[in-house]
């Protein structure tokens, strides 16, 4: 009798974990994962992670090493993606290229959510003459246009990575600036937020413990998708030579590099810009499976 | 009516003069200047003081911006300090026409087909012709146009032989351009289509007409179409002054004399004039398509009243 009550509660236990509601993160990667184009995407950036912070080990050479009798080969076993007109190792340079445009992306979106996030969070909770001042900033901001403001930084700061970075993030702050202002302001009305104003929580608490987790995950999504676009700039930039500076290999920079080669060596032009579009695509596509993950409202 | 255009003109007249001031600001405040003294040394102080005097930049900023801002105002823009020769105005009535002939085409082109392309998807929702046409349409926003122009030589110069890679003054030479120029916009135009449709054919109005017998090319042209308008107003009609002032890498990708390589020369020379004229022309070009984009939206949709909307 005893052995069977006892199994009757193990059985009762084992169901209830079983039914136990999956966390909010658990929720959202399955909704993620169900999304073929978003899982395409993801593999799509892991590979590309690989190939270009894996660059310094998996490269069959470094950037800097170059050739001259091997200049301008094309693809071949020895050098899978030829080699470029000063006998650089090609395949390498995609990779360190790559390499280049992943870390200005994840960088210069860093320094927009340093900028944007406590912009926005703070014109969204304080209201009043900080929200005036910081929205008109935006606006300024907005009206200013984005390409020349950020040409004109890049010629007074000089090309180079770190510089870049910083251009890009400074011209990129906004949408999130804006976005956390919204969600907060939104939010800032709902009941939950009386009810728990009404029980004695602080400012301090609501902010932290009831506004800001809800308010994560558009955030989140806009921060997935401000990725590509900043790795966009970075190539546009170093396009028109205003970006990278040599030796550090850039993908954009590549794509201009061959101009004056392409009537004959073309895969000095196709390999970088199907890595363009590629490092493009998956990073879209991860980002509109967020979205569609996380904050099905907006889609 | 009309108050309300004067307002948002005065509105625009201060965004404006805001834009200008901190251009002008901020174009002083960096270090460098049109005729520093490079590493070399080759400019001589007397000769440098002189070229300084001459354009007034000896003067105290202050007076130097109500001078510009003066003359500005009467439409006199100075002169390019890399192209001595000429005003900036001349200057950009040069350049700027070849970069508004690519321009127009691909407006035409891509609001035109993307349109169709989109209303097409949306009236046969999950048909191989909606997955072609939303697959094209991601390419078109994913992947930059440099990188779609470069594909484009390599097939059409390199491979096929057909065009030539680049150059202007022939007819040929705008279709590789207008091409690349129009996929961007043409998938905006094609997903917003595409889903704005959708959703007025699950509308009440349109099950209503549907429901008394109207045939279904009289609902999706009269009770659709024009409902599925409204985003295409909001949304895309601010891309125009983006198509434009043109695109720098379209033009640099196919050796175009247009208006984009001015905007890396004016910033590497500091060429003040130069670039004020340029972002004063961006943000009018801006500001009257807000403009007008808010007063085509009262006419589509007559729920919204304009005295409501802020002035700016």
């Amino acid at each position: 009798m005893a052995h069977s009550a006892s199994s009757t509660l193990a059985a009762a236990e084992a169901r209830q974990s079983a039914q136990r509601p999956e966390s909010a993160f658990q929720h959202a990667m399955r909704r993620f994962m169900r999304q073929k184009l978003a899982v395409v995407g993801l593999v799509i950036v892991l590979f590309l992670m690989v190939i270009g912070f894996g660059a310094p080990i998996l490269a069959p050479s470094d950037y800097r090493t170059a050739n001259l009798m091997d200049a301008n080969k094309f693809p071949s076993a020895e050098f899978p993606l030829g080699t470029d007109a000063i006998g650089h190792d090609f395949l390498s340079r995609v990779m360190y290229g790559t390499r280049t445009s992943l870390l200005v992306g994840f960088a210069s979106v860093g320094v927009a959510c340093l900028v944007g996030i406590p912009l926005g969070m703070l014109a969204g909770l304080r209201g009043g003459w900080t929200d005036f001042v910081v929205m008109r900033l935006v606006e300024v901001m907005t009206a200013f246009p984005g390409l020349l403001f950020a040409i004109f930084l890049m010629t007074v700061l000089g090309a180079g990575v770190g510089n870049i970075i910083i251009v890009i993030g400074l011209t990129s702050w906004l949408t999130l600036a804006r976005l956390m202002r919204a969600q907060l302001l939104t939010l800032r009305e709902q009941d939950y937020i009386a009810a728990a104003r009404s029980m004695g929580a602080s400012d301090w608490s609501i902010a932290v413990r009831h506004l800001l987790p809800n308010a994560v995950a558009p955030v989140i999504v806009a921060i997935t998708l401000a990725i590509p676009t900043a790795i966009f700039a970075e190539a546009g930039l170093s396009y028109i030579g205003v970006g990278i500076n040599e030796p550090t290999p850039s993908l954009g920079k590549m794509v201009a590099d061959s101009a004056q080669y392409i009537r004959v060596y073309w895969h000095l032009g196709l390999f970088p810009t199907l890595a363009i579009a590629l490092i493009m695509l998956g990073f879209s596509f991860v980002g509109d499976g967020l979205r569609d993950a996380l904050d099905p409202r907006q889609t | 009516m009309g108050r309300y255009i004067l307002g948002r003109l005065l509105g625009l007249a201060f965004v404006l003069f805001v834009v200008s001031l901190i251009a002008f600001l901020l174009m002083h405040a960096v270090p460098g200047g049109p005729f520093a003294p490079d590493e070399k040394g080759r400019l001589p102080e007397a000769t440098r003081q002189a070229q300084l005097e001459k354009y007034g930049l000896d003067q105290p900023i202050y007076v130097q911006y109500v001078k510009y801002m003066w003359n500005a105002l009467q439409l006199d823009f100075g002169v390019p300090f890399q192209s001595p020769t000429e005003t900036v105005t001349e200057l950009i009535a040069r350049a700027w026409p070849v970069t508004i002939r690519i321009g127009i085409p691909t407006i035409i082109i891509s609001y035109g087909l993307g349109t169709l392309l989109g209303f097409i998807a949306a009236v046969r929702q999950n048909s191989w012709v909606d997955y072609s046409v939303s697959f094209a349409s991601t390419l078109g926003l994913v992947v930059p146009n440099f990188v779609v122009a470069l594909w484009l030589i390599l097939f059409f110069s390199v491979y096929l032989g057909w065009l030539e890679p680049g150059g202007w003054g022939k007819p040929q030479h705008y279709i590789m351009p207008v091409i690349a120029y129009s996929l961007t916009p043409m998938a905006l135009v094609a997903r917003y289509t595409r889903s704005s449709i959708l959703e007025v054919m699950r509308s009440d109005h349109v099950r209503t007409a549907r429901a008394k017998g109207l045939s279904e090319r009289n609902v999706l042209f009269w009770h659709v179409g024009r409902n599925a308008m409204i985003p295409f107003v909001t949304i895309l009609l601010p891309e125009i002054p983006n198509i434009l002032t043109g695109s720098i890498f379209i033009e640099a990708a196919f050796r175009i004399p247009g208006l984009g390589r001015f905007f890396v020369t004016s910033t590497q020379a500091r060429d003040y004039p130069m670039i004020l004229a340029l972002v004063l022309l961006i943000a009018v070009l801006w500001g009257i398509t807000y403009i007008v984009t808010d007063i085509l939206y009262t006419l589509l949709d007559p729920r919204i009243r304009l005295s409501g909307r802020s002035v700016v």
